[in-house]
């Protein structure tokens, strides 16, 4: 049995391992990567950016940092304005998400176990279709001669078309149809794992149902509020696609203004730049949700 | 130039999401006779393979059939659909490919960028074929044509559904860039919808042409009199996309639509196959408009150059030209492959310009980094609208 337990942190040292080796190559080597083109300047040349690195002489390697693509960022308002337009867009997503996942993750949870699965498989189910020919097909469902318009014109409640399509109403729609499942599954797991027994304390000490919800309920769920929050969140700011596709044209995303930057005006260093403020956007605030969470089940834990 | 730029940002960025929705089609290569293939005329230091990266839908899949019939040069046939993606894998370098088919204004800076090799003229005897006055406007993004040889190519105007929009203004003036961009003409089909391209470059030299500028201008007062005239126009533009037209075109959901003269043969081949009683019809204004090439070029570090010489001769010929036009839909710049086009085809003006339209049409050339960052910053105040 010792000789078990000697073994084990080795086994464990193995299995994280894996985790962090996967997070070396794919998150922070890339990072690495495009944090250096953010530090450099734009040629014409392949690849399209100066060297950071180059021999001053024989013996000197000198280190060029170009620090004026964080500074461009600061001097145009575009940059700025873009993010906290992506930010306001993803937070509404979110609190959508939340409003209308949370009592059907609430509802499933209390299903019986029979119909639970199949309540689960529905809310996976869209993931088997691409989520491009999901979003076009709200195209189909939106535009002027489209399913709803004409639906809604056959019926008579309205004689001319309503522009859906290419409105924040639309964006909004794909957004939260997108993202649901995010909020949906962590939010499951956590009510489904709730001890029903405290909801009985909670009544035979007096609380009322809706007290009961809000008084043991919501703050048991938090921890699932917040992972699906940032589920959804986090891809939401970057998303450009459903914009782009069910969004008016001028609405401003960061997603956009970093294509444009890469693309149209074959900038790397400063879409580079763009890429790494908005990450340095979105990681602060989560590390702060992170350690606010952990914070939250040390105490939960103590009591 | 058919420029479907916004799926293929959609594809790398969903990708990038992690949505995965899967490596874009590739078309496999046509069957082959790769065993009983008679040995062709390819050098013999080189495998036989050629690596050809083209947009999709972009030349008759029997004619890559018989180049490997001919030469036993077993093709390997990729497809993008963006010049953007195109470019990021030029850029990066060894793209692996040995006859890429860019537009000439991405052509002209991947040029200064180093990324193609000059073409050998002598092994390209097809290259007499071609019709000196298109070469001649190519050259302008491609001096001396030393890199590049002109694969398709067309026009940036005006589609728009005939019937609706004359029902709407009778004396419309379809045949005038003041259909687009004056404010009091388009106003009156702000309901019917509008669509203009998402492409900066395209539209303020467009722009620059109805003023009667120089379309290549880099001044930045006639980029500020471009931007005041698009802003102008802004509220009565419902979509600002440089692919959904098509589809827009053809259903009904827009009955104005700037875009490229492929792309507008296309809706309204798409609108009679659905039945839907739209004319689709296209026009290049009497001001002028620019014109657009799709060119064949060698990457620098291409590993078989000789093989896409040969491939580059090979669609060259009269012949083959005016298949892959038949089966694009596309204007060849092979003067001696004119008379084989389809009567339908050769006779569209749309598509084969009469000399006199032809006179108007100008190449949209390559603009400065510096430049191009305001052009795109103007760009960017337009279509948000501010």
């Amino acid at each position: 049995m010792r000789r078990f337990k000697r073994l084990l942190p080795r086994g464990r040292t193995l299995v994280t391992t894996v985790p962090y080796l996967w997070l070396l190559l794919f998150f922070l080597v890339p990072f690495v990567i495009v944090l250096k083109i953010s530090f450099s300047q734009s040629a014409i040349a392949m690849p399209p950016y100066e060297p950071l690195l180059h021999w001053a002489s024989e013996k000197m390697l000198q280190v060029q940092l170009n620090l004026g693509n964080f500074a461009f960022l600061v001097e145009d308002n575009l940059y700025w304005k873009s993010y906290l337009n992506s930010i306001f867009v993803a937070g509404v997503s979110t609190l959508l998400c939340l409003l209308i996942g949370y009592p059907m993750a609430y509802a499933m949870a209390r299903s019986n176990p029979s119909t639970r699965n199949i309540l689960l498989l529905l809310a996976v189910l869209p993931f088997f279709t691409s989520f491009l020919l999901r979003v076009y097909a709200w195209i189909g469902l939106l535009k002027n001669n489209g399913l709803v318009n004409n639906a809604l014109m056959a019926m008579g409640v309205i004689d001319e078309p309503i522009q859906m399509l290419q409105t924040d109403f639309a964006v909004y729609i794909g957004m939260v149809y997108s993202y649901l499942p995010f909020m949906l599954l962590p939010l499951y797991s956590n009510l489904e794992k709730m001890d029903l027994t405290l909801l009985e304390a909670a009544a035979d000490l007096g609380c009322k149902p809706w007290q009961a919800f809000v008084k043991v309920t919501l703050p048991l769920s938090l921890p699932g509020v917040i992972a699906g929050c940032l589920l959804v969140f986090i891809p939401a700011v970057g998303e450009f696609v459903i914009p782009s596709l069910l969004g008016d044209p001028g609405m401003l995303m960061i997603g956009k203004v970093l294509w444009t930057e890469f693309f149209n005006n074959r900038d790397w260093p400063v879409a580079s730049a763009v890429a790494i403020a908005l990450l340095l956007f979105l990681v602060l605030p989560i590390m702060y949700l992170d350690r606010a969470q952990n914070a939250a089940n040390e105490e939960g834990e103590r009591t | 130039m058919r420029s479907t730029t916004r799926t293929a940002m959609l594809a790398a960025l969903t990708a990038l999401l992690g949505f995965g929705c899967g490596k874009k089609s590739e078309v496999p290569p046509a069957p082959q006779a790769s065993g009983t293939a008679p040995s062709g005329p390819a050098a013999p230091a080189e495998d036989k393979v050629l690596n050809v990266y083209n947009w999709s839908d972009y030349i008759d899949p029997r004619v890559i059939e018989d180049f490997q019939k001919e030469t036993g040069i077993k093709v390997r046939y990729d497809v993008f659909d963006s010049n953007e993606v195109l470019e990021t894998k030029l850029l990066t370098g060894n793209s692996g490919y040995d006859v890429v088919v860019p537009s000439a204004y991405f052509l002209e800076r991947q040029i200064k960028a180093g990324v193609f090799q000059k073409l050998d003229k002598s092994k390209l005897p097809n290259l007499a074929n071609l019709d000196p006055e298109i070469t001649q406007l190519a050259a302008g993004h491609d001096p001396g044509n030393d890199h590049s040889v002109v694969y398709m190519w067309g026009t940036t105007g005006i589609g728009y559904d005939a019937a609706r929009v004359r029902k709407i203004m009778p004396d419309a003036p379809v045949d005038s860039w003041r259909l687009i961009f004056d404010p009091a003409v388009i106003a009156k089909f702000k309901g019917c919808g509008v669509s203009v391209l998402d492409d900066p470059t395209d539209m303020v030299a467009t722009v620059l042409l109805y003023l009667g500028k120089d379309s290549n201008s880099q001044s930045e007062a006639d980029l500020k009199l471009a931007e005041e005239k698009l802003l102008a126009i802004r509220p009565f533009i419902r979509t600002i996309n440089s692919s959904a037209y098509i589809e827009g075109l053809a259903n009904g959901e827009y009955c104005i639509a700037v875009g490229y003269s492929g792309d507008m043969l296309q809706a309204r081949d798409r609108a009679a196959e659905a039945g839907k009683p739209v004319q689709i019809e296209y026009s290049i204004p009497k001001e002028g408009a620019l014109m657009w090439f799709d060119t064949l070029a060698i990457p620098a570090d291409a590993k078989h150059p000789l093989n896409a010489h040969l491939f580059i001769d090979y669609l060259l010929r009269p012949d083959v030209a005016a298949r892959n036009s038949n089966f694009v839909n596309y204007a060849n710049a092979n003067a001696r492959a004119t008379d084989l086009v389809n009567e339908d085809l050769r006779s569209d003006p749309g598509i084969y310009p009469t000399p006199g339209t032809k006179a108007r049409l100008k190449p949209n050339l390559a603009k400065s980094p510096e430049f191009t960052r305001q052009l795109n910053r103007a760009w960017t105040r337009f279509t948000t609208g501010r």
